[in-house]
């Protein structure tokens, strides 16, 4: 059965996570995200699955780790400061390569920051974030009905990869309505073997752990987990393109930020400026490549961030100097308007064109 | 010309060499449960841990619920249970246990679950995780080595350290007046409705080990009751950081750590919420 309904992005992501067979969702009320708790605790009974508010998001996130180590779909979510508390579990969780989704309904920071949308964890998401050579699978949605499609994605790419994978989405896309359509989805079958449900006399001991004492040992954890990264950075590249064919110049923006690009570009186009937007939509593995190309084509790059510039790097290290790349962002829970952009843009244009 | 007592008696070889006995003519009185990897143990001389384990698996044996059984282990000495148990297991960060054994058991609530953790690791940094999971009456087994030190990082001062006693980060003796009391876990926990089982035992002494072996399977049993959380906690020897023998230390045990920790039951259950184990 499929339906359209209208609904905030953090409720679609809720109801997608029951659709896509999520068995268990640990999570920790923090605005601007707990609708998802109490929508999964009001409806998660009634398919007999399992949901829990934990005493912390530490114990949130480590209840994750027991679940899916013992092979069940789980997930949790949270919002900035509750993201920074997960972020040991979330590096046991990737050593221990547990399969697992973690939502981010990014606020604006740093410390308690405010409860308006923010994309000042771009950093910690890409990079990094807790401690150890590990990544993530980082998706980043621009619409409440990608925040219904990337709870699929999100689970798939998890179990393929033996990884954890973050969905990284905001404030505003989590609590603004819109229409959102729930496909019809079929779960790939997923090798778990190696899950601890109880050892039986025919198989081995299975054990969930990411300690290898011997630097030896240790090593070839790291290098096995390395090139599984360099098969997703292959593999999972998505991004989404508007009128790149004839730009000359290019927003890139995600999520929010991308929202707010595209109303720009409307209003640049109709001055007759030819922009484009590249829109990445994983944040790990980043679209390095297809940026690389396009500055061979555009005069200039604008990475439009809601954040003090964090996601340019990537973007100037895609171009490695070919081209200008220049940066707008804004903090504190601010969000620029499209004219504002196209102001800045136009500003930018005159510089280089004088320049 | 050696000295009178220096010749042995012609009878001593007899002794050192026995007579040849067909293998049969012995009787195995004794062997390491099944549920036990037979490797050595990287523990030390002396040390509570490796009894704990065996004692675990000899009830998990003796039940027949090797397939149902999922251990956790802690961070601390006790980080490689999982080398040593022949049980499907995970290793949890340091502290979380108990939130790791909530996520396996709240799916899988006819499995047994329970957790291995020191002092440290339980009674400092995962103290929230381990209140709330008995406060939830997660029906789940702790088993809570109290060695009042930390181990693996050898010898620092544990919430669980007794008043006056030198580890290396408290090298004047625990100072209560700067860092309190040693936290006593089982009977701050008994308070909580959720704790369905709550003892102190030792293992120090042959009687010691069969009272501890009894409150594993106690707690072991009453999981299928899906009433609450069965917390066990052991006074553990920890010769190498208490700078003692083992001999020294299983004294020390009974002279000291006695005084602070009591040995026995702190919660039993009801007679009548117990009849069908």
């Amino acid at each position: 059965m499929t339906e359209t309904k209208l609904m905030k992005g953090n409720e679609a992501m809720a109801e997608a996570a029951i659709l896509a067979g999520c068995d268990a969702y640990f999570g920790y009320p923090i605005t601007p995200q707990s609708e998802v708790l109490e929508y999964l605790a009001r409806e998660m009974p009634k398919h007999n699955r399992i949901v829990m508010q934990a005493e912390s998001e530490v114990a949130s996130i480590n209840m994750v780790y027991g679940a899916a180590g013992a092979g069940f779909r789980t997930m949790t979510s949270s919002s900035s400061p509750g993201i920074s508390l997960m972020q040991e579990g979330i590096s046991y969780i990737a050593g221990a390569e547990l399969p697992c989704l973690i939502v981010n309904v990014n606020r604006a920071g740093p410390g308690l920051g405010t409860i308006q949308p923010g994309q000042g964890d771009y950093f910690q998401s890409v990079k990094g974030g807790g401690h150890g050579d590990y990544k993530m699978i980082v998706l980043a949605p621009a619409s409440v009905q990608e925040m219904a499609d990337f709870v699929y994605l999100g689970f798939d790419l998890a179990d393929k990869y033996r990884n954890p994978v973050l969905m990284l989405s905001d404030g505003a896309i989590g609590q603004m309505m819109e229409k959102v359509h729930f496909k019809p989805y079929t779960r790939p079958a997923v090798d778990k073997s190696w899950a601890t449900t109880g050892k039986p006399k025919t198989r081995n001991r299975n054990y969930i752990t990411s300690l290898f004492i011997q630097p030896e040992r240790m090593e070839q954890h790291n290098l096995k987990l390395e090139e599984k990264f360099k098969h997703i950075r292959e593999n999972e590249v998505r991004f989404e393109e508007i009128n790149t064919a004839d730009a000359d110049y290019l927003f890139v923006a995600y999520g929010l930020s991308a929202r707010i690009c595209q109303k720009a570009m409307d209003i640049v186009r109709n001055k007759g400026i030819k922009i484009g937007l590249l829109r990445p939509i994983t944040l790990y593995p980043y679209p390095y490549k297809r940026l690389e190309e396009l500055a061979s084509q555009v005069k200039m790059m604008l990475s439009v961030e809601l954040n003090s510039g964090q996601m340019v790097e990537d973007v100037r290290l895609a171009v490695r100097g070919k081209v200008p790349v220049e940066f707008y962002g804004r903090m504190g829970g601010m969000m620029p308007t499209p004219e504002e952009i196209v102001q800045h843009l136009e500003t930018l244009i005159q510089y280089h064109h004088a320049n | 010309m050696p000295t009178e007592e220096h010749v042995l008696p012609d009878t001593a070889l007899d002794v050192v060499t026995p007579a040849c006995h067909d293998e049969e003519e012995y009787e195995l009185v004794y062997h390491k449960p099944h549920t036990m990897v037979d490797v050595s143990m990287h523990y030390c001389p002396g040390c509570a841990h490796s009894l704990v384990h065996k004692l675990i698996m000899e009830v998990v044996e003796e039940m027949d619920i090797q397939e149902k059984t999922i251990g956790i282990a802690p961070v601390g000495c006790s980080v490689f249970a999982y080398d040593y148990m022949d049980i499907d297991m995970q290793e949890a960060a340091h502290g979380r246990a108990c939130a790791v054994a909530t996520g396996i058991k709240r799916l899988m609530p006819d499995k047994y679950v329970f957790t291995y953790q020191g002092d440290g690791d339980l009674a400092a940094i995962g103290i929230a995780e381990t209140l709330h999971a008995i406060n939830r009456g997660e029906n789940i087994l702790i088993v809570f080595m109290n060695n009042a030190v930390y181990g693996m990082t050898s010898g620092q001062m544990a919430p669980t350290t007794l008043a006056g006693m030198h580890t290396t980060t408290s090298p004047d003796g625990r100072d209560v007046s700067y860092y309190g009391s040693p936290i006593k876990v089982s009977e701050l926990m008994a308070n909580l409705p959720g704790a369905f089982y709550v003892t102190r035992q030792a293992v120090n002494n042959a009687n010691a080990v069969r009272r501890t072996k009894k409150a594993l399977q106690n707690a072991f049993k009453y999981q299928q009751l899906h009433k609450g959380t069965c917390l066990v906690e052991i006074i553990g020897n920890c010769p190498s950081n208490w700078k003692m023998t083992p001999i020294e230390a299983s004294k020390f045990i009974d002279e000291e750590m006695v005084k602070t920790f009591p040995l026995g039951d702190i919660k039993v259950p009801k007679a009548e919420d117990i009849k069908t184990v």
